[in-house]
């Protein structure tokens, strides 16, 4: 395998990573503020917190990790979406920071009572943060940042006129609800607290016929924008195929209430089999006709460095994701709320 | 807003971020090491007063470090949005530690995450302050790699340049280069010294306020010794610098020593104003010092600023940043010294009023010292980005409505600020200190 190869799959591994845990995250404010609106807070709102709470830093790692080792593997992919999204970066910059600062805050706070403020906010950053950050892949798929003049300039009328942006940001928002429902069920019936599982069951199963139809629209849509990338997708169609049997296995689970552990693992399946058969597609570019990995790519030595302080990075990471895994989310009384609270 | 000069709008909108991003970040860096000091004391001296400081502690850091990472993810993602050009080049050869400063980040927030909620569910005491070390150690290496990338941008190494693309890329090389060594451990101790003086400040305070209990009496002699240590070995590393600067990066110290002829037997001048002649006025000047700062000799030859081309000196206010810089850390120095001597001094009060009302000033003397230390090293390193290749101007974004997004950080960063104050003072009010303590059945839990 190359350097150029190995590093983008570093890459959008990470980026599988936080699409799962960012996902759990993302739905996780919505339901919060959902269940606070029609009044069953109580019931949900308790397992989506303590689930939460350790890891919330651990998300924003994720994102951080891979748009660095983006840049450190392609420089230009700096020059390139550097400048043409200044604005919607900033934005994102921002919304970020509110979510993560006002979860922090309300969480290790000394207030008891939820602020309603607050879980608005988490509620609706929880929305508009993965329908910006999906953009990028609407972007990438190319026609819309172009070079004149020797300057980078992206058109905004192509972006928001185009139906693909749009089935992107519809499957990313979907996609989030039905991800994160499908794990908070999981943690809820493993909690042992049988009435918050029925409420997110129900969600989970709501959101699951959705998540088909806006990936078949999506799917259907890179043809439009993208014919050569569709091509691409053709040519991998098994894992499209075994996406969509995982998604089936994963619903029937849940909806006859059984192996739900095994129902979520199915359910990352799910995407990891669609995002791999999307990104292999997608190669060799990262930015359609303008960033190539093989002619993009930074120097060998650098990138030897970079895999290599990977794959010493990952000696340390794995057992400590492990380790966190198994405190929060496998242990049985910690999972049940009989352990002791923060600080 | 669009009138103003996008590579001035560029700066100004980076150096927001980084003036907001150091104070959280240096409070990052430091917390975890004083916690686990009074963590590691709490158990081998099995005394539960230093465990509940730790805890306590603990307790605010958390608020803090949020906002470090918000800041932080923010001016990760503006090193691209705002300097394109110069990550594309840099990043060519600098990009090895900023990659592995997301590992360091990492560990440092698994290990947070785990250490806040397992206070009691380990049996050994000692389990749980080991889970605190990753953290110190995360929080430290971030801080270690992160400086490399800026030594990097004063002391570019490690590649050789040809017809605007970097070749030859050595990225060890370049992330070890000249400036790093003194850099980092600067960084490192004036965050150490800032996170002791801060939290004795705290301590103080509660003494000023009536507080009698042993516990703060504990609290504020661990704080207040730490900061005398750490503040000595900013000083002793900041000399180190300066000889750097003598040697690697001498216009840096000729403008911020307003240093013009190259000469043995510098004089160092403290203050003063420039007149149109740049000669200086009313400053203190010492005869012999600048030479002794660049080469521990009075005869070691300092290089002047007429050395180089007009358009290549930094500005000459930075001598202001550098004397703060200065006097501030000698009053790091002085005011815990004078707390280890206070059964010296005269006065019947173990705890004069002034003395505790100059620990609380530790404090915001280390976050104005950090901060005019930083603004020396960057303005003084223009107009560079990259000493000697590249030039901050040629850097900086083409894109339009910079100015906006100015607006938009200011008032992001206020109100983030705003409510990191208002959240922290909250969460020690409404839990006391002495209340903790009755409620834990603590020896002495009256005065």
């Amino acid at each position: 395998m190359s350097y150029e190869i190995v590093g983008i799959t570093v890459l959008w591994i990470f980026l599988f990573g936080y699409i799962i845990v960012a996902s759990i995250d993302f739905g996780s404010g919505f339901f919060s503020f959902y269940s606070v609106v029609l009044g069953h807070e109580n019931k949900v709102h308790n397992i989506i917190q303590r689930y939460l709470s350790p890891v919330w830093e651990v998300t924003n790692v994720f994102l951080v990790f891979f748009y660095i080792g983006l840049i450190g593997f392609f420089p230009d992919v700096a020059y390139y979406y550097g400048t043409a999204l200044l604005v919607p970066g900033s934005l994102v910059i921002v919304l970020v920071a509110v979510r993560g600062v006002y979860y922090a805050f309300n969480t290790y706070g000394s207030s008891k009572e939820n602020n309603k403020v607050y879980m608005a906010l988490y509620g609706a950053t929880g929305i508009l943060i993965p329908a910006a950050l999906s953009t990028i892949l609407a972007i990438s798929e190319g026609g819309i940042i172009s070079v004149r003049g020797g300057k980078v300039v992206i058109s905004w009328t192509d972006f928001f006129a185009n139906p693909y942006t749009w089935s992107v940001i519809l499957l990313a928002l979907v996609s989030v609800l039905y991800i994160s429902a499908m794990f908070l069920s999981f943690y809820a019936k493993k909690s042992g607290d049988e009435e918050a599982f029925e409420i997110l069951r129900r969600y989970a199963l709501a959101w699951s016929g959705p998540t088909i139809a806006a990936s078949l629209l999506a799917f259907f849509e890179i043809n439009r924008q993208n014919p050569e990338h569709f091509q691409g997708m053709l040519n991998h169609a098994w894992m499209f195929v075994a996406s969509f049997l995982c998604f089936l296995i994963a619903v029937y689970l849940i909806w006859s209430k059984k192996h739900l552990g095994w129902s979520f693992i199915l359910v990352m399946l799910q995407f990891a089999f669609a995002w791999f058969g999307y990104g292999s597609s997608h190669l060799p570019y990262v930015l359609y006709k303008q960033i190539n990995i093989y002619e993009n790519f930074t120097n060998d030595t650098m990138a030897i460095a970079l895999i290599t302080a990977f794959v010493l990075g990952l000696i340390v990471l794995v057992p400590s994701l492990i380790l966190i895994l198994r405190l929060f989310l496998f242990d049985a009384k910690y999972v049940r709320g009989s352990s002791a609270k923060k600080g | 807003m669009s009138s103003l000069d996008p590579v001035l709008l560029s700066r100004i909108l980076t150096g927001l971020t980084l003036f907001v991003h150091i104070i959280f970040a240096s409070l990052g860096v430091g917390i975890p090491v004083m916690i686990a000091l009074a963590e590691w004391r709490g158990i081998r001296t099995n005394d539960p007063h230093y465990t509940l400081l730790a805890r306590r502690w603990a307790r605010g850091f958390v608020i803090t470090v949020a906002v470090g990472v918000v800041t932080g993810t923010s001016i990760g993602l503006q090193l691209s949005l705002l300097w394109p050009t110069f990550m594309r080049v840099a990043g060519q050869a600098i990009a090895l530690p900023l990659f592995l400063e997301t590992f360091a980040f990492f560990i440092e927030a698994i290990f947070l995450g785990i250490y806040l909620y397992t206070w009691d569910r380990f049996k050994n005491k000692l389990t749980h302050l080991l889970l605190l070390i990753p953290v110190a150690l995360g929080s430290s290496a971030s801080a270690m790699f992160i400086t490399t990338v800026n030594s990097f941008m004063n002391a570019p190494q490690g590649f050789t340049l040809s017809e605007g693309i970097l070749t030859n890329i050595n990225p060890i090389a370049a992330m070890l280069n000249t400036a790093a060594p003194t850099k980092v451990s600067h960084v490192l101790v004036s965050s150490y010294t800032l996170c002791a003086g801060v939290l004795g400040g705290l301590a103080a305070y509660s003494i000023l306020r009536g507080q009698k209990h042993v516990y703060f009496k504990k609290a504020l002699k661990l704080t207040v010794v730490s900061t005398f240590v750490f503040a000595v070995a900013t000083a002793v590393i900041g000399d180190f610098s300066g000889k750097y600067l003598a040697k690697y990066q001498p216009e840096k110290l000729a403008a911020g020593e307003w240093h013009f002829e190259t000469q043995p037997y510098a004089t160092l001048v403290y203050g003063g104003v420039l007149d149109e002649n740049n000669e200086v006025r009313y400053g203190l000047k010492i005869p012999y010092a600048l030479s002794i700062l660049a080469g521990n000799a009075p005869n070691t030859e300092v290089i002047g600023l007429n050395e180089f081309p007009e358009d290549e000196r930094p500005p000459l206010s930075i001598h202001y940043y550098f004397d703060t810089m200065v006097t501030l850390g000698g009053l790091l120095v002085v005011i815990p010294l004078l707390y280890m001597l206070r059964k010296w001094l005269p006065g019947k009060k173990a705890y004069p009023k002034w003395l505790l009302i100059g620990i609380m000033a530790l404090g915001p003397l280390s976050f104005t010292a950090i901060e005019v230390g930083w603004m020396y090293a960057e303005i003084g390193r223009q107009p560079w980005i990259m000493r000697g290749y590249m030039k901050v101007a040629e850097a900086a974004t083409t894109a339009d409505y910079v100015g906006w997004m100015l607006v938009l950080f200011i008032i992001l960063y206020l109100v983030l600020c705003f409510s990191c104050v208002k959240v922290l003072s909250k969460l020690f009010r409404n839990k006391d200190a002495m209340e903790e303590m009755r409620a834990l059945g603590m020896e002495g839990g009256e005065p």
